[in-house]
């Protein structure tokens, strides 16, 4: 059982190493996509263990919980590794045609792997401490990655990401202190009960908050983000899809790990912030997409508004918000990643990513054109596609919960992501190219097509599916989110059945010791 | 002893929040690598501080005798530092490059990322 969690991680880190090995020929690409077909599988399974058995855990090295690192896995956690798999796959596909052979010596085929180890990683462990590892791991490796062949925009862009991401890690790392020394614990299942027994509630409340920065700072919420905008346009187009779709979704993911399983003492105030910031975070994004000019920097902000919306369904902290938390969370990946790759072909044939010298896109190529529509129109909510189901849900929630004015910023945070969207497609699109270039896809070689269009058509078919058939994925999202509200099944995975009577925690043994 | 450690750690704070405050990349670093030791400090201390008391288990026992300090924080820590050691010999690295690239180490001057007209 052990291997079906600890699978995630070792597959990633294994092909790193080959990879590494490999990095000067073309083998290493190669092993990079078989690398991440097999962390696919390994989802795959645990998913399905996941859905049959309930949530499972995992002593390594057999030592006990709470002593011992513990790698768990309910729903949310299956999900989203599954979901590093898809996109992994797709854009070590992309990779193949993207990444020149400069930077494929350069190791990043290794940091890739990497980067997937630590994101998954991020996703299973069932320790604090231990989640700072996964996040240093993913730090290290999308440092390389973003300032992989060091030109000067990405060292500018690199610095504020470096800087501000160090910053966050180290307001994680004193609130890991601050907690462990008041609970004597940090494993999360034991955490759950230990805050409830903490007599200085002020203190808890106040470590909540930092946690709350250091998250928000990995999830780029309002007034935390701006490094996201500054950086995640510099590097190359696969770089671009992969932090998109994942690495700020780690943030979120944490953030709702630890607001339903830990922090949930004082929920009329940290989930009352947590809803300003959701609301701010929305429109600012979504303003700032209006005032670019740049598809990737478009996109670059539309992520900024649209964890937004993820993080207004926890705040808000129904069930039904939190389904629509959780839908929106594997729907968003999904789309924002593709959209990415799509603004890379778009480059690759018109010569550029910046709307005033681009254009013609839609008469020499409708089916890029299709390509774009679908994720684009997606992320903007338009029914039947995914996006309009995540958006729905939370829009239903926030009026359930009767908070009428986030469910206006949300409708109207929409429409201006339409107005972005219309914007890329009038420019890029419709008008014809400033230079009479004829943007067709022809223009690429037969290989390169297949690598870089085949995981744009497979995520946008992806898109649909969610979007037409959204009852099992709701269900699901269903499921996940009972797991969040009511974490019983996960202490009791974590801690066995047994521990929840005789709970040693670190406190008591802590006393012991003084 | 706690008082004092935590006594340091705002010294180390409040030092490295000035240096934060400077548009110098490098002296930005320098308050990172400051407020970091903070952060260090903090783990070590919210373990207790136990003077003069290693964690050893004497022969034959399967649990030390008495009071003695509390190991983990200590283990936290030095993974702390090691993993903060790479990310800062990796920012120094970048910082140096960005200095020879850029020509600059005033964080306001660097503008290639996001040029100073907005999107234009």
């Amino acid at each position: 059982m052990s291997w079906v969690l600890a699978s995630p991680i070792i597959i990633p880190f294994a092909t790193a190493v080959l990879a590494f090995l490999f990095r000067a020929g073309p083998e290493g690409r190669w092993l990079s996509v078989i690398g991440s077909a097999g962390l696919l599988v390994a989802s795959i399974i645990l998913m399905v263990d996941v859905l049959d058995q309930g949530v499972i855990a995992a002593q390594m090295g057999e030592w006990a919980a709470p002593f011992g690192i513990t790698l768990v896995a309910d729903l949310l956690s299956a999900v989203m590794v599954v979901i590093t798999g898809i996109t992994g796959l797709a854009v070590a596909v992309y990779a193949l045609s993207d990444i020149d052979t400069k930077k494929e010596a350069l190791g990043y085929h290794a940091l890739f792997q990497v980067l997937l180890a630590g994101v998954c990683g991020a996703f299973l462990t069932g320790d604090l401490f231990n989640l700072y590892v996964w996040f240093e791991v993913m730090l290290i490796s999308s440092f390389g990655l973003l300032i992989l062949g060091g030109r000067k925009v990405q060292l500018d862009g690199g610095i504020k990401y470096v800087t501000l991401n160090l910053v966050s890690t180290i307001l994680f790392l004193s609130g890991v202190g601050l907690l462990y020394g008041m609970t004597g614990t940090l494993n999360m299942a034991d955490l759950h009960g230990a805050v409830q027994e903490v007599e200085n509630e002020g203190l808890l409340v106040l470590i909540a908050i930092l946690f709350m920065i250091a998250f928000g700072v990995k999830a780029a919420v309002f007034p935390l983000f701006f490094w996201l905008p500054a950086s995640y346009h510099t590097p190359a187009i696969a770089v671009s899809a992969i932090f998109a779709g994942l690495l700020t979704k780690v943030g979120v993911y944490a953030l709702i790990r630890t607001f339903t399983l830990i922090f949930t003492t004082d929920i009329a105030y940290t989930h009352t912030i947590l809803l300003w910031v959701a609301g701010f975070t929305m429109v600012t994004g979504v303003l700032g997409a209006a005032a670019m000019n740049d598809i990737r920097r478009i996109l670059s902000f539309h992520i900024v508004s649209q964890i937004g919306y993820m993080i207004l369904g926890l705040a808000l902290f129904t069930p039904l918000a939190i389904v629509g938390a959780v839908f929106y969370l594997v729907h968003h990946i999904i789309v924002k990643a593709n959209l990415f790759l799509v603004a890379g072909v778009a480059q690759r044939i018109a010569g550029s990513t910046d709307l005033d010298r681009i254009g013609g896109l839609y008469r020499y190529a409708p089916f890029l054109g299709l390509l774009f529509l679908i994720p684009a129109f997606s992320l903007a909510g338009f029914p039947p596609l995914s996006g309009f189901w995540a958006k729905y849900v939370l829009v239903k929630a926030s009026l359930d919960a009767g908070a009428w004015w986030i469910a206006a910023v949300a409708l109207v945070v929409g429409l201006l992501t339409i107005y972005s969207m219309t914007k890329i497609w009038g420019y890029a699109f419709w008008k014809p190219h400033p230079e009479g270039v004829e943007p067709r896809l022809s223009r690429l070689e037969g290989k390169d097509r297949a690598a870089l269009l085949t995981p744009i058509a497979a995520l946008a078919v992806l898109t649909c599916i969610i979007g037409f058939f959204p009852e099992p994925f709701v269900q699901f999202a269903e499921r996940s989110a009972a797991q969040l509200l009511d974490p019983s099944d996960y202490v009791a995975a974590v801690l066995g059945a047994t521990a929840e009577t005789e709970a040693p925690t670190g406190l008591a043994l802590m006393e012991v010791t003084e | 002893m706690e008082i004092l450690v935590a006594i340091m750690v705002g010294v180390l704070v409040a030092a490295s929040v000035y240096l934060m405050l400077a548009r110098n990349v490098l002296r930005f670093l320098f308050g990172l690598i400051l407020i970091s030791n903070a952060a260090n400090l903090i783990i070590f201390a919210s373990g207790r501080l136990t003077a003069e008391a290693p964690p050893l288990i004497p022969e034959g026992a399967d649990a030390p005798l008495g009071t003695v300090a509390n190991a983990l924080p200590q283990a936290l820590v030095l993974t702390a530092i090691v993993i903060g050691f790479g990310l800062f010999a990796f920012a120094l690295t970048l910082v140096y490059r960005t200095y020879q690239n850029l020509g600059t180490l005033n964080s306001d001057e660097m503008r290639l990322a996001e040029p100073e007209e907005g999107g234009k």
